[in-house]
């Protein structure tokens, strides 16, 4: 049994959430730099520099990449020989959030109740998911999912029969009707299986996957890249302006699901995927 | 080569400035996002005067992040545009002449653009650190109970942006868009 102290959770947590905002990954800026060998449009290669510029001058100047800090999601795995002690879990993890957001300049941007939309002042709760496994380890995850993207993004459900072809098509329809709105080039996460709820999880959860690396069974990954070609063929290009670079990449989780049913969904990120990871 | 155009905009600016050209921004601005778009029209229809003259002046929909002590302003990217679409119409028939955000409008924005002679402005969506550095004063001046959705009124200097969608209608977004 091995002991980890809350304030030590709260404080890794905090630093996680500025790491996020101000250091855009390195898979994502290698992504970036490639595309600007595939994107034919004059326009959406300058699109592409100033985003590559953006991130440059935010970690150097102490600039948040991006005004909308996003709704903190955490994925914690937790193992189960672990304790926490001098506080609780998520109260740890919501206080990581707050003070990660108040020291870093970042912005509040969470509504208390979805109907009566006052703003909680602090950014919390976190979204927390958390996943119980052998040992006594911690690992965070951290999304700070802006919701320019996640407005775009849409869960259903397929006939088994629908196949490859339907997902294909609903993906893509997905990014179609999103057109400029999540900030093109997008990142995608895409989950199968599972009952909705959870295809829209697995969804989320592929974005912590480093862009460009592909599933490891083949199937998936032979539908990872059909995906990205054909919403790079729609022409949305940077910024919706027009051009060759929609997507830097897409990640696709599965997981087993019922005889009837095939949920899909599509989690869109823009970007500016502010993702950290830390194990405790 | 840039356009390098000042607030207040002349309806003889705006008739020239093409989708597709590029524009440097210098003077006042106003933000402005859902919430607060919502209480300027409710104002309007109650009868209540604006919080500050439309004639000519240019709305960037944007909510900064907080500013560091000593800087006027946080990141400061473009929001999405369509969300405002719904409040939008009534502000162009008061003299709204520039809008600046990121993404489509719809067509009822658009014809009144063209029939009130306005344009509509793209900054990089995402780009709000970089975007800041062409902000150089910042000042809440109404509804600062809502935080980042407070109206602020902005000095710019070259504030880099495209023009998306002109007064005649034409827009950059037709390119893929099938309609």
């Amino acid at each position: 049994m091995r002991e980890i102290e809350a304030a030590k959770i709260s404080r890794a947590v905090s630093e996680l959430c500025i790491q996020a905002n101000y250091r855009l990954p390195p898979d994502v800026i290698s992504a970036l730099k490639k595309s600007l060998n595939k994107e034919d449009s004059s326009l959406g290669r300058e699109i592409i520099e100033e985003l590559l510029e953006n991130a440059r001058y935010a970690r150097a100047s102490n600039v948040p990449i991006c005004q909308d800090t996003g709704m903190a999601v955490i994925f914690l795995e937790i193992g189960q020989d672990l304790k926490v002690v001098g506080g609780d879990l998520e109260g740890a993890v919501n206080e990581g959030v707050r003070r990660g957001y108040e020291e870093g300049y970042l912005r509040k941007s969470v509504v208390a109740d979805p109907l009566r939309r006052k703003n909680t002042g602090d950014n919390t709760p976190a979204q927390i998911h958390s996943r119980i496994v052998r040992g006594d380890g911690l690992k965070i995850d951290l999304l700070c999912k802006g919701f320019g993207c996640e407005n775009m993004s849409r869960a259903g459900v397929l006939n088994p029969g629908e196949g490859k072809a339907g997902i294909v098509d609903f993906v893509v329809r997905t990014v179609l009707a999103a057109g400029a709105n999540p900030c093109p080039p997008i990142v995608l996460g895409v989950g199968l299986g599972g009952t909705v709820a959870y295809a829209a999880f697995l969804a989320a959860q592929a974005l912590l996957r480093p862009v460009g690396q592909h599933d490891n069974r083949g199937h998936i990954a032979s539908l990872e890249r059909e995906l990205l070609g054909k919403i790079n063929d729609l022409g949305i290009g940077p910024q919706g302006l027009g051009g060759r670079v929609t997507a830097l990449g897409v990640n696709v989780e599965v997981f087993p699901t019922h005889i009837a049913g095939l949920p899909v969904a599509v989690n869109i990120n823009c970007h500016a995927l502010r993702r950290a990871h830390r194990v405790l | 080569m840039a356009i390098k155009i000042k607030t207040p905009l002349t309806l003889e600016i705006v008739r020239n400035l093409h989708a597709g050209e590029r524009v440097e921004i210098s003077g006042a601005i106003y933000t402005a996002r859902d919430a607060a778009h919502h209480r300027m029209i409710d104002m309007l229809k109650e009868g209540g005067d604006l919080l500050f003259p439309l004639e000519g002046q240019v709305i960037y929909y944007t909510g900064p992040s907080p500013a560091r002590p000593g800087r006027p302003i946080g990141s400061c990217g473009p929001t999405t545009s369509s969300r405002m679409d719904p409040w939008t119409v009534p502000l162009l028939a008061m003299g709204l002449r520039g809008m600046i955000g990121k993404g489509e409008r719809n067509q009822d924005v658009i014809n009144a653009m063209k029939k009130y002679g306005a344009v509509y402005f793209a900054a990089t969506g995402g780009a709000g650190a970089w975007l800041s550095k062409f902000i150089h004063k910042a000042g809440v001046i109404a509804y600062s109970d809502l935080g980042p959705e407070a109206v602020y009124q902005l000095e710019v200097k070259d504030f880099p942006a495209i023009c998306a969608i002109d007064c005649h209608g034409n827009s950059l977004y037709d390119k893929w868009r099938v309609k």
